[in-house]
């Protein structure tokens, strides 16, 4: 083995250890619960079943599992546009503007994240101010809701992972070199024929980030959909949290949430691969 | 052939700095015209107008008659060769020189025919399905060209386009510059900071400087006869005097008394072409080229109708194979003298360090500039560059 090789070794080991204890086991223990049954004191029981991972044919499931999704998906597709816009705008004006848009964007996390939810609570509540507001504009029927629904969900969802999608793309977008829009708006592109071809594909790694960054803490999000959302808005986040703590059955959630995992890495994996087999430019590096 | 490209008194500033001032030209169809000055003179904030991605603070910019003051970029009919070639990274060779026909909505079949011709025109054939990052940087100029030309534009821009490349490379890209610009037909605007560039490939140079175009001439007569001593000193090398008229015996030429060769003995005056029509008491800056110099041990047979000879020392020799530069003195003076080595003249007496010689130089090599005081009087010698 040569001195090299060693030294790569060396150098990876640490994170490869990392992953290892903190990812992979925790993940493969998850997929190994999903087959235990459950133990009456809320642990995990001895013995192996097929029962928990048959009760998932409950045919609330389905709904519940594509509603996620759809949330989710939802969620990070307007976070990525908003930030787009946003980021470009961060990295092309003057100093002071830009600090102050960061600190704008990181300010939130200064207060405890209940906290805001509480806030955007007492913002939607039938008597709050938006509600006020939409009502005096003529835009919104007295008698309407705007708490407790699936749209609040949406709205506080997109409030709470915009910082996660606009920080990648900023990083990106201040690394673009704009005069390559210089360059397509010399060789007669529109603006927005220049921001689709050129900077979207210029900024491509920090959008892969953010869709990342905001697609799988909000594919397991429950205290939003708990607090702003009604009946009709659960997600399985919801259903996992209430498997563990409120009918103490670990198997159950960790069905679920094996469930909820191969829904998500499924096409994940597929387009990976797929990528990877149709990859003809040689020599290219993405990811 | 009018004017094909015209500014009308141009100005554009940045804040405080006028980085370009009140400029007026033409461009003819077909031209290879350079826009030449130092860093900061506004060389590419010029270009940056006529491409459309500043706008004038006043004055206009008409291309083939129509005025083009106004038009967003995309809606000119001119292309750029960025200074960096700002080639989009994540297009092979092939797509970045069809992004404009694919923008334009061309045919797919024709795209195909006229990107594979312009790929053959800077022969990058073989690179067609490169990414810019894998090929070299002579290569991302062509392509760069390639994407600009490919659009048949009327006007190309050049920004310096060899200011990244080696000198091997520079000196082959000029003479492809020069073959492809015979091959198009298209008007050049060329922006470079390097003279030798300028001279080699214009049909005619506009020198800048702190916003404004000293002269706009053809090479020749940009080195030859200098307007100004901006011109005079940036382009090539040259020795400046400083005079008064002393008299002037006839239509053509004066005599000019020079301060600083009062010392010399016998000294009445250096003969000068009075294109300026100065009368005595007159104010005149004169440039003599190094090279216009004659240099000797023995005295000078009389060569010319109207000779200057002075009496030098000489105070140091840098020989360069080709020439032999020397740094004489005279009265207070140093001056720059160069000397072409037409052949290995045995019979002539060889000059050395120290030496006393001749100095001589034909009235007409000199010339007067339109401003009156030499620039730059801290260089002690009067010298730019060596
Ligand atoms: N966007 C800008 N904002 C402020 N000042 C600018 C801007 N662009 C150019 N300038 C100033 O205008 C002047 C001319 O700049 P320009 O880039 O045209 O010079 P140049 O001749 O191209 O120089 P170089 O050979 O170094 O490229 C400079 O003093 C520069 O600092
Ligand atoms: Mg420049």
């Amino acid at each position: 083995m040569s001195t090299r090789k060693l030294r790569e070794i060396c150098a990876t080991a640490p994170s490869l250890v990392w992953l290892t204890a903190f990812l992979l086991v925790p993940t493969l223990m998850v997929l190994t619960f999903a087959f235990k049954k459950a133990d009456p004191m809320g642990g995990i029981g001895t013995e192996w079943t097929f029962a928990t991972l048959r009760s998932l044919a409950n045919p609330s499931y389905p709904a519940i599992i594509w509603r996620t999704i759809w949330q989710s998906l939802a969620t990070t597709a307007i976070c990525v546009a908003v930030s787009i816009p946003m980021a470009y705008y961060m990295a092309r004006t003057g100093e002071r503007t830009r600090r102050f848009l960061m600190v704008l964007t990181i300010l939130p996390f200064w207060t405890c994240f209940i906290l805001r939810v509480f806030a955007w609570m007492s913002l939607l509540h039938p008597h709050g101010i938006v509600k006020n507001i939409l009502v005096a504009l003529g835009m919104a029927d007295p008698s309407s809701q705007l708490l407790y629904t699936s749209g609040a969900v949406l709205l506080v969802m997109v409030y709470n992972h915009l910082p996660f999608a606009i920080l990648p793309i900023y990083a990106s977008a201040e690394k673009f070199d704009y005069q390559l829009l210089e360059a397509a708006a010399d060789l007669g592109a529109t603006r927005a024929t220049a921001v689709m071809r050129v900077f979207i594909p210029g900024i491509k790694a920090g959008i892969f980030a953010a869709i990342l960054m905001v697609l799988i803490p909000a594919l397991g999000e429950y205290v939003i959909p708990d607090m702003v959302g009604g009946p009709a808005s659960e997600m399985i986040g919801n259903k996992i949290a209430q498997r563990v703590q409120n009918d103490r059955n670990l198997p159950h959630a960790c069905a679920l949430s094996a469930a909820l995992m191969l829904f998500v890495m499924g096409p994940m994996v597929a387009y990976l691969f797929a990528r990877r087999k149709g990859g003809k430019e040689g020599g290219r590096f993405s990811i | 052939m009018g004017e094909f490209l015209e500014f009308q008194g141009v100005s554009k500033r940045f804040g405080p700095v006028k980085a370009v001032n009140n400029v007026s030209f033409s461009v003819k169809r077909g031209e290879f015209f350079s826009l030449l000055g130092p860093s900061g003179c506004g060389k590419t904030t010029l270009l940056r107008l006529i491409a459309g991605f500043e706008q004038p603070d006043s004055g206009r910019i008409l291309l083939d008659g129509q005025d083009i003051t106004q038009l967003p970029p995309n809606h000119r009919n001119v292309n750029t060769v960025f200074q960096n070639y700002a080639l989009f990274p994540h297009m092979t060779v092939f797509e970045n020189i069809a992004f404009g026909l694919r923008v334009a909505r061309r045919p797919k079949d024709e795209i195909e025919h006229e990107v594979m011709s312009m790929l053959k025109l800077v022969q990058m054939e073989d690179k067609a399905w490169h990414l810019p990052s894998q090929i070299s940087g002579g290569q991302k100029q062509r392509v760069a060209i390639a994407r600009a030309l490919v659009n048949k534009p009327s006007v190309l821009l050049l920004d310096e386009p060899l200011a990244a490349l080696d000198l091997k490379l520079r000196q082959r890209m000029l003479l492809e510059l020069d073959l492809i610009h015979d091959q198009v037909g298209i008007t050049f605007l060329y922006v470079t900071h390097d003279q030798g560039e300028a001279m080699s490939l214009s049909d005619r140079i506009a020198v800048m400087h702190s916003g404004v175009t000293e002269q706009i001439a053809t090479p020749a007569e940009v080195y030859e006869a200098p307007k100004t001593s901006f011109v005079a000193s940036f382009i090539g090398d040259t020795n400046f005097f400083d005079g008064i008229v002393s008299s002037v015996p006839d239509d053509d030429y004066c005599l000019v008394d020079i301060p600083d060769f009062a010392d010399i003995e016998g000294f009445n005056g250096v003969l000068c072409y009075n294109d300026k029509k100065k009368a005595v008491g007159g104010r005149v800056n004169l440039s003599v080229r190094p090279e216009k110099f004659g240099i000797s041990i023995d005295p000078p047979r009389r060569q010319f109708a109207h000779m200057n000879v002075l009496r030098a020392k000489v105070e140091d020799i840098i020989y360069t194979g080709n020439h032999t530069n020397y740094w004489v003195s005279v009265g207070s003076r140093r001056i720059a003298v160069y000397q072409q080595h037409a052949g290995y003249l045995l019979d002539e007496k060889p000059i050395r360090w120290g030496d006393d010689v001749w100095l001589y130089w034909n009235a007409d090599n000199g010339y007067m500039l339109d401003d009156e005081a030499a620039p730059d009087p801290g260089l002690g010698d009067n010298v730019k560059g060596v």
